[in-house]
């Protein structure tokens, strides 16, 4: 996984709420056994036409934010599925941050899992964010995740919080599998006393 | 006197291997459920990483998203779908994992097979790379859905990191109406609470409504509680739970047996546990519900009309449901039961069991589908199938104008063949009415089982209990 520390870049604004994994990633893309190559298919449905034509008003398909590396929405984002394709289809395009008011909780996870960082803010602070989201090429925020900061292309800062743990793992980029394994003796203690008192488990 | 613990702080204080100084849990996954799509790239990374499958013996896996529900002697058509599940077969092969092959009776949507298995157990922590893993919660398990590098971390480790959750308690007083039933009650839930209610919370369902469930309309209940947005949905095991289980394949036997249910007699919540919230729905006062608009959320009573946007306070959602409307079609105050439909899906992990099967097949009998409306019945299982089959329910079906299909997730996604043409409106026993779910320019109407059957024989958006009379 890529470390996550500084970003800089242009966001792209998408007021809807309750934006849901399939409208990030549509089915018919989950058949893929790769965790790569889904950027081009991110917001398919509201991206393309049924004959694959670039709908020219939808945000990602406009110059200024062609290239944005943040996007701030509506409240409950990634609500739905539990693909993990959504957050890959993200990384793919390029957007590295998710600024909202909430976030689902299976979205909210993969994203760490995958170098992005999901951002929840109160919804006046999201508002502010919006705004300057839509001043599109010009307008860049920074997100610094050690001091948990939202530089605004004004120069004023909003803060945020993060989980400490997420945050650290985050900014190493630390591989999960790695760290529990380390933990190796634990389970196998935990596994000997959990066949004892319920054998049924297995 | 020990503090009083919920039925999900049991589960989970027995399931903790390690505790962090931050909080952060490892929680010990005893059962992981599989299926082709959000596995790949998890069995990928173990091989990548030269890592062995932990516990095979704890995982079992099947294909049920890409399944064809038409014959499938000549297997899939599709070639992305075709190599999904045969990259499940060869990972559970390479691995060591149990696997439920497309031919086997025993296959079917994870969440169906799982419980018919006795794979699902009281108290059991149980994950899946899906989000309707909620279903299990039925049994008095802790279960919730995964994303795929969480999968990889329990195939390689049997555990998870968490953190945990709130605790919410709904409890649904008295008695359900006729005609009403638990897809009602949850869909009454999730309109109550919005789709973002239950964030952050692990919601435990109590009641005289909730206790006179079968085990299938708990798993209804419990199945939708991530349309809540809530990690899981738990309800505490009792007698109805134990005579599910006895003697299913999976479940333990003889003196095993005895010691389990003596320990899964202790999984309720405690007298003055605390819960961080709780909603209580009186049973009497349910009606059934059907959605109008793009969010499980969106959902009134059949006796409603369609809603206008000037109805809502939020400006956030008057813009959703002015979106929600244009995408459905759909004029603010036209009486939901005018709403003419096109499709019928009844199936999928939500209402696609043999109860349901039965409860639709009842209404369907003598009654014919409407004219110019397409119904399929896609049976969560082979086992249900064949259940189905022996009780002479087919018959109704085919009878009525249904057709009857193989096992697996179909139309409630749309991933195999089964999809609903743009523009379609469609009232499915499924989950989700997103944009797109069903099919690109879809449109979902979520109803329970009956009232797919009264859609489907009167081309609309129907109120059962007018054809109960």
């Amino acid at each position: 996984m890529d470390k996550f520390t500084v970003l800089t870049g242009v966001a792209a604004p998408l007021a809807i709420v309750n934006i849901d994994t399939d409208m990030l990633i549509p089915k018919q893309f989950l058949k893929t056994i790769k965790r790569t190559g889904l950027g081009k298919n991110l917001f398919d449905e509201m991206r393309y036409t049924q004959d694959g034509k670039e709908v020219a008003d939808f945000v990602l398909n406009q110059p200024a934010w062609r290239q944005a590396k943040i996007l701030v929405a509506g409240k409950n984002f990634g609500c739905g599925s539990s693909r993990e394709h959504a957050p890959w289809a993200l990384l793919d395009f390029g957007i590295r941050c998710v600024i909202a008011p909430s976030f689902a909780d299976i979205f909210y996870n993969n994203c760490f899992k995958n170098g992005i960082l999901p951002i929840a803010l109160p919804q006046d602070q999201v508002d502010l964010l919006m705004d300057d989201a839509r001043k599109g090429a010009n307008a860049q925020m920074t997100i610094d995740l050690a001091a948990q900061t939202i530089k605004r292309p004004d120069g004023g800062t909003i803060a945020f919080d993060v989980d400490p743990f997420r945050k650290h793992c985050l900014l190493e980029g630390l591989d999960d599998i790695g760290l529990t394994l380390r933990k190796a003796a634990a389970i196998d203690g935990f596994e000997a006393r959990l066949r004892q008192s319920m054998p049924w488990v297995g | 006197m020990a503090k009083p613990r919920t039925l999900f702080e049991k589960i989970w204080d027995a399931h903790l291997v390690d505790v962090q100084e931050d909080g952060t849990c490892l929680l010990y996954i005893d059962r992981h459920l599989v299926h082709e799509v959000t596995s790949p790239q998890a069995f990928e990374g173990l091989k990548v990483a030269g890592r062995k499958v932990r516990r095979p013996e704890l995982v079992l896996a099947v294909a049920d998203h890409n399944v064809p529900t038409t014959d499938r002697s000549k297997g899939i058509a599709d070639p992305e779908s075709r190599i999904q599940v045969e990259t499940l077969e060869a990972n559970c092969r390479d691995f060591g994992v149990p696997y439920f092959p497309m031919d086997d009776i025993r296959q079917g949507v994870v969440h169906i097979v799982g419980p018919e298995q006795g794979f699902t157990l009281p108290g059991a922590t149980i994950v899946c790379g899906d989000s309707h893993t909620s279903t299990h919660g039925a049994f008095g398990a802790l279960a919730f859905g995964i994303g795929t590098s969480e999968v990889e971390h329990v195939l390689a480790t049997q555990t998870l990191v968490q953190k945990p959750a709130k605790a919410m308690l709904i409890r649904v007083d008295g008695a359900l109406p006729a005609g009403v039933g638990a897809k009602d009650i949850v869909l009454a839930v999730v309109g109550r609470i919005g789709t973002a209610g239950g964030t952050g919370f692990v919601v435990e369902f109590a009641g005289e409504a909730i206790r006179a469930l079968s085990m299938e309309g708990r798993m209804t209940v419990c199945n939708m509680t991530i349309e809540a947005g809530a990690r899981a949905g738990l309800i505490a095991p009792d007698e109805t739970t134990f005579a599910y289980l006895a003697g299913r394949p999976q479940a333990p036997k003889g003196a095993t047996w005895e010691a389990a249910v003596s320990y899964w007699k202790t999984l309720k919540t405690d007298e003055g546990a605390h819960f961080d919230a709780e909603v209580v729905i009186d049973a009497a006062s349910l009606v059934p519900m059907v959605t109008w608009g793009t969010s499980p959320e969106d959902v009134l009573p059949i006796t409603a009309s369609v809603p206008s946007p000037a109805d809502f306070a939020d400006e956030n959602k008057r813009s959703a449901v002015e979106r929600s409307l244009d995408y459905m079609g759909l004029t603010p105050g036209t009486p939901l039961r005018e709403v003419k439909i096109d499709r019928v899906f009844i199936g999928s992990c939500t209402n696609g069991r043999i109860e349901d099967l039965r409860a639709a097949a009842a209404l369907a009998k003598g009654r014919k589908v409407a004219a110019g409306v397409g119904a399929m019945v896609v049976p969560g299982s082979g086992l249900v199938k064949e259940q189905a089959e022996a009780e002479g329910l087919r018959e109704i079906f085919l009878e009525a104008g249904f057709e009857w299909r193989e096992p697996g997730c179909s139309m409630c996604l749309a991933m195999n063949a089964d999809r609903l043409e743009p523009g379609e409106r469609c009232a499915s026993t499924s989950n989700r009415n997103f944009e797109g779910r069903q099919g690109r320019g879809g449109r979902t109407h979520l109803v329970g089982p009956e009232m797919a059957v009264a859609a489907a024989v009167t081309g609309r958006l129907a109120d059962v209990r007018e054809l109960l009379k």
